[in-house]
């Protein structure tokens, strides 16, 4: 039994998971920023909203990131360069999200203030793309050939379930998002946010139901299919406690479907972490891809300490800003002036 | 040469990622904690100066932090994207430092800074300035994990050969790398020694500021008499004493940063000697065997040929200083440390297909000499700069305020960049002195342990696809340096008021809009 590398596997699976929960509402927001707001204020509504969280929030990603590196470098080796312009895309998207945030309150014109909110919608919406294709490859294959290396040129990762994953979690971040605006707004954004999950959701969730059944059909588990029948079991009651004005249920039902489904796709795909789309012989798993067991203890212990301090402070983050808010209490604008003696 | 070769673009990629991303980060270690401290010491005092300090330097820090948060994803991922060869070889040991620094430190820091920012009447104030607290100390604590995997490359220690890989079986000795520690020593002091300048620099100007608007003014000894213009939001008498705070806490701390500088700078070229002698030697032009420290060589640095080099001003005894601490040893020249080197790790690359056009290279083994030659001089010559405005600045300001010439104070901002320069020239030097390897080979440690940056990228990789990644983030880099100088012109010309936009409204005694306040307006920071 590979004890310490299905560990990582599942270590993993769960910070990925973690960031598409959380970061999955922050890229939301940034993609409602441009499509569902109506006023200024409204916009400095939404990134209030995710202000105090998002950038913990992003540390998932560069955290599953390094851990990949750390316990499976084959994997990361692989998977990173073979998706070089995917990832390119994905580390741009990200650059200017970041920047938008927290500079947009800061440009002194209203055209300024426009083109940062593009800027986060528009990043919002590269990175969601971007980091759903690249999960979509890793469980689906990429040519690769013996000694781990992309074949086919540039553009070898382009496929159907790239566009499938891709689409999956924009679909998934545009209700997430929603939904957790639903939750931490009260007026006029809260009442839309319900009428845009009603009206999207159905259509939005699609692509992920599609990439999470052609993951599993692919000769599963019990286990899986019983993981697809929470995560779909989890959208419905998402979608109906939506409807009926609950908005921490309907939170939780479209968690539920992620984690659920996300679960369903890594459980189908153990223990093989990148398919070589050309053998089958070429795949790589957590055997030939991890590290070794010294480097993984090592690791483990640094795990056992580090994520659980980790839920606490971030839990408690939340808690402190759990309040609901609304445009109304939103502060005029203060612009910056020259502290200077005018004559 | 052929600028086609994925492995130069995946090298300049590298270096302006980097180069970039550490702009930013020197400025954060070192400005997070003199903001801590302010806070602290507003609430332990209750002081209006040191909200006002807190709030002040707080906002330019933040406008500053995001731009590192930012660069660093890139850095995390361009390992595995560019360098799958090298990721690969050094993953089951590189890897480890990354991924806690991720768990250890990027979560805390982020988290936390978080809780500052929003927390301001939110939390209770001696919780509020423990955030900051947190989110300072988690960033020092990240550069540490990422100078442990930085100074792995420069001197491999804590691992075994295990199918032609190295594999870590000492976490302890890699985490404790004497390379490590001193790097980091070094690389916090010159971090110390951008905010010292920074704080220095800006508050120059705000005092420059006042003076020429007429608004502080000097007695017939030099002695400053404050005074204040009601019509400009926050420039009341306490604004002078925030700004000649800020200035002598940044010239103390820019002094202090040097000397440490100084001192950590000469124990990392002492081992630096021994572990990476030629880098070294590169350093120095040093083509013979000798003691003699150059202060200026002439000739074709960037030949790569010693015989090209001529040094025209050289201090002997010197260089054996540097080195061994006596003025005698005889450091080994380029000449002598070649031959050695073609002995111990070859004189090609391996006749690999892997390795693309370079299998079967001959290896240059010197680094290029204009680059380490100058690197190394401009490092120490602006660190040195830096720190002569410095006790300059604070003797010039002994009477309470800055001259009211426009020269000065140009100079004290043009200054700021100083540090900055020499932190750039520092890594500049030490990283293209590690070439032509990505992981050099340790000395004292075990055989092959070693990996030529040739043979370091991605062999999938097409250059086309480096070429779109390096333009693309260059532009991109380029337009947000833009933005953030922007932007903290404004908020350092707004002066307080443009941090405390509370400076600016009269208070008109409605105990409503108090209450409203502390509520509402004040938890929105976007």
């Amino acid at each position: 039994m590979d004890f310490l590398p299905t560990l990582w596997f599942v270590l993993i699976a769960f910070l990925w998971i973690g960031y598409l929960l959380l970061d999955g509402f922050d890229l939301g927001v940034g993609m409602h920023m441009l499509v569902s707001t109506r006023s200024e204020k409204e916009r400095r509504l939404l990134l209030n909203t995710i202000g105090p969280v998002w950038d913990g929030n992003e540390v998932w990603l560069i955290t599953a990131g390094a851990a990949t590196f750390a316990a499976f470098p084959v994997w990361y080796a692989t998977l990173f360069s073979g998706l070089y312009l995917p990832l390119v895309i994905v580390l741009l998207a990200l650059i200017v999200r970041a920047v938008s945030i927290e500079y947009r309150g800061k440009a002194a014109t209203e055209r300024g203030r426009r083109v940062w909110h593009v800027l986060l919608g528009a990043g919002s919406f590269g990175a969601a793309f971007g980091i759903g294709a690249m999960l979509a490859i890793t469980t689906t294959g990429l040519p690769i050939d013996e000694n781990a290396i992309r074949v086919g040129g540039a553009f070898a990762w382009f496929s159907l379930e790239s566009v499938i994953g891709g689409l999956a979690v924009v679909g998934f971040c545009f209700v997430h998002g929603a939904t957790f605006l639903a939750l931490k707004t009260d007026g006029d954004i809260r009442y839309r946010m319900r009428r845009i999950i009603r009206l999207s959701a159905p259509v939005a969730l699609l692509p992920i139901v599609v990439w999470v059944l052609i993951v599993v059909a692919d000769g599963s588990s019990l286990t899986a299919y019983g993981l697809v029948g929470v995560a779909a079991s989890g959208a419905v009651i998402g979608w109906i406690a939506n409807r009926a004005g609950r908005e921490g249920w309907a939170f939780t039902g479209f968690s539920v479907l992620l984690t659920a489904g996300a679960s369903a796709i890594f459980l189908a795909a153990y223990p093989v972490v990148l398919p070589s789309s050309i053998d089958a012989a070429y795949d790589l798993t957590i055997q030939n891809a991890s590290s070794s067991d010294y480097t993984l203890g090592v690791m483990t212990v640094v795990a056992a300490i580090g994520i659980p301090v980790l839920l606490v402070y971030q839990g408690w983050s939340y808690w402190v800003f759990r309040k609901r808010l609304t445009a109304a209490a939103i502060p005029d604008a203060q612009p910056v002036v020259p502290a200077v003696k005018r004559p | 040469m052929d600028w086609l070769d994925p492995v130069l673009i995946a090298r300049w990629q590298f270096g302006i990622t980097t180069v970039y991303h550490f702009i930013m980060v020197p400025l954060t270690l070192g400005l997070g904690p003199v903001v801590a401290v302010m806070h602290t010491m507003w609430v332990r005092t209750g002081i209006q100066r040191y909200l006002r300090l807190t709030k002040f330097w707080g906002k330019l820090y933040l406008i500053n932090f995001i731009m590192g948060v930012a660069t660093g994803i890139v850095q995390e991922f361009q390992f595995g994207m560019a360098w799958s060869e090298y990721s690969r070889f050094v993953g089951d040991v590189f890897g480890a430092p990354l991924a806690m620094e991720a768990l250890l430190a990027f979560f805390i820091e982020s988290t936390f800074l978080g809780l500052w920012i929003f927390g301001w009447n939110h939390l209770p104030k001696k919780l509020h300035a423990a955030t900051i607290w947190a989110a300072v100390i988690a960033s020092i604590i990240s550069a540490y994990f990422i100078i442990v995997a930085n100074s792995w490359m420069q001197h491999p220690v804590g691992v075994e050969m295990i199918d032609g890989r190295p594999v870590m079986n000492d976490v302890i000795a890699v985490m404790t790398n004497n390379t490590a520690i001193v790097a980091f020593a070094h690389a916090i002091m010159g971090a110390f020694a951008v905010s010292g300048g920074f704080l220095l620099g800006i508050a120059w100007y705000q005092l420059w500021q006042r003076r020429r608007d007429g608004i502080d003014t000097v007695d017939e000894n030099g002695r400053v008499v404050v005074g204040e213009a009601p019509e400009v939001p926050g420039r009341d008498r306490e604004d002078h004493s925030v700004w000649i705070k800020s200035l002598r806490v940044g010239g103390v701390v820019a002094v202090v940063a040097f000397a440490g500088v100084a001192l950590t700078g000469d124990l990392q070229a002492k081992l630096m000697f021994e572990q990476q002698p030629l880098k070294m030697a590169a350093a120095e032009g040093a083509c013979y065997n000798g003691t003699s420290f150059s202060v200026l060589a002439l000739g074709e640095l960037g030949s790569r040929d010693c015989d090209d080099v001529t040094n025209v001003i050289e201090i002997p005894g010197v260089l054996s200083f540097l080195a061994h601490g006596d003025f005698e040893t005889e450091i080994k020249g380029i000449n002598t440390l070649v031959p050695i080197y073609q002995e111990l790790y070859g004189t090609h690359i391996p006749d690999n297909p892997l390795y693309g056009a370079h299998a079967g290279e001959a290896i240059e083994y010197v680094p290029m000499l204009e680059v380490t030659y100058w690197g190394f001089r401009l490092m120490i010559a602006f660190g040195m700069a830096a720190a002569g405005v410095a006790v300059l600045a604070l003797w010039m300001t002994r009477k309470g305020t800055v001259p009211r010439s426009k020269l000065i104070m140009l100079t004290a901002i043009a200054s700021i960049a100083a540090p900055f320069a020499a932190n750039s020239a520092g890594w500049i030097f030490t990283e293209m002195g590690r070439q032509p390897f990505v992981v050099a080979p340790n000395p004292t440690g075990i055989d092959g342990v070693y990996m030529f940056t040739a043979a370091a990228v991605s062999p999938g990789v097409s250059a086309g696809e480096l070429l779109f990644s390096v333009i693309t983030l260059t532009l991109v880099y380029a337009a947000l340096l833009v933005v953030e100088l922007t932007l903290l012109v404004r908020y350092v010309r707004g002066g307080v008021a443009s941090a405390m936009p509370e400076l600016g409204t009269p208070d008109d005694g409605d105990p409503q809009d108090k209450d409203k306040d502390e509520t509402d307006v004040l938890a929105f920071a976007y």
